[in-house]
């Protein structure tokens, strides 16, 4: 092994440090909120392949696949959410984004939450 | 060599994530990213897995953030940012846990307790494929239909309903 697997661990670690506060940093745009659990989910990846490489195994390489074939499922449901809740919304603040968009749905009286023009 | 280019990746990899989740306007944002990941994919050629890195630009750094890229065009939500930029209150408990995690980390590694240096060959190619369709190939299928599920829900979501 190139490195101890202790230097792989503390790089995963940053950057799922770096990936929790990018989510709770930007919850004023979903699209960066979802770029953070991009980046937790590669320090994961990190995880798996330095332990697989560290104890000579290949089920670690495995799962970085599970975990790579589990997030383009996750990104292309999640953007789907993000395109949908724009439309019905006009807001990618997630903070706003407090109900679900069910039409005919009572809207709650409180907050910015005006309805945006219907798609 | 290869450790030094190891740590030469791990430096880019954290700063360009660094200047990713810091910039305002989110296609600066994914460009860095890209970056970040190529250094990343990199990292996992140098740890054997020549596959994962491959999958990783392909998938990552081509496919998943030129959706990303694709949404942020199409929903123009660059543009219109200037007041949605996240403020010290956002910030400061952020790294608050982020400092916590941290720590967590180097206390475990203060206390030490790492096992021993394992086995010294890499895994092969021809291991990684054994493995993953002979112990794994329940995952595989699960895995399969968890993208036919993405899919329909994504078709599904994005269907233009109303009058």
């Amino acid at each position: 092994m190139i490195v101890p697997l202790t230097h792989v661990l503390i790089l995963a670690g940053i950057l799922f440090a770096l990936g929790v506060l990018c989510v709770l940093v930007w919850r004023s745009n979903v699209i960066m909120l979802l770029i953070g659990i991009e980046i937790m989910l590669n320090a994961a990846m990190l995880v798996f392949v330095g332990g697989a490489r560290h104890w000579g195994t290949a089920d670690g390489q495995v799962f970085a696949l599970m975990i790579m074939a589990m997030t383009s499922a996750e990104v292309s449901l999640a953007l789907a959410l993000v395109v949908h809740l724009h439309r019905k919304r006009d807001t990618v603040n997630v903070d706003a984004l407090t109900t679900g968009s069910r039409p005919g749905a009572p809207e709650p009286s409180a907050g910015p939450l005006e309805e945006g023009p219907e798609a | 060599m290869e450790a030094y280019l190891f740590y030469l990746l791990a430096a880019v990899t954290v700063i360009g994530t660094v200047l990713a989740i810091t910039e305002k306007h989110p296609v600066h944002a994914i460009v860095y990213l890209v970056s970040s990941f190529f250094s990343l994919a990199a990292i996992f050629f140098l740890l054997a897995a020549p596959l994962i890195a491959m999958f990783e630009v392909i998938i990552y750094a081509g496919a998943v953030m030129v959706l990303f890229m694709f949404v942020i065009m199409m929903l123009d939500v660059g543009r219109s940012g200037d007041g949605l930029r996240p403020g010290l209150r956002q910030w400061l408990p952020a790294m608050l846990l982020a400092g916590v995690i941290l720590a967590l980390l180097g206390m475990m590694l203060a206390h030490g307790g790492w096992p021993a240096p394992g086995a010294g060959a890499a895994a092969t190619l021809r291991d990684f494929s054994l493995t993953l369709f002979r112990q794994h190939g329940v995952a595989i299928e699960i895995i399969s239909l968890q993208l036919l599920f993405a899919v329909v829900g994504a078709l599904y979501f994005g269907k233009r309903r109303g009058p």
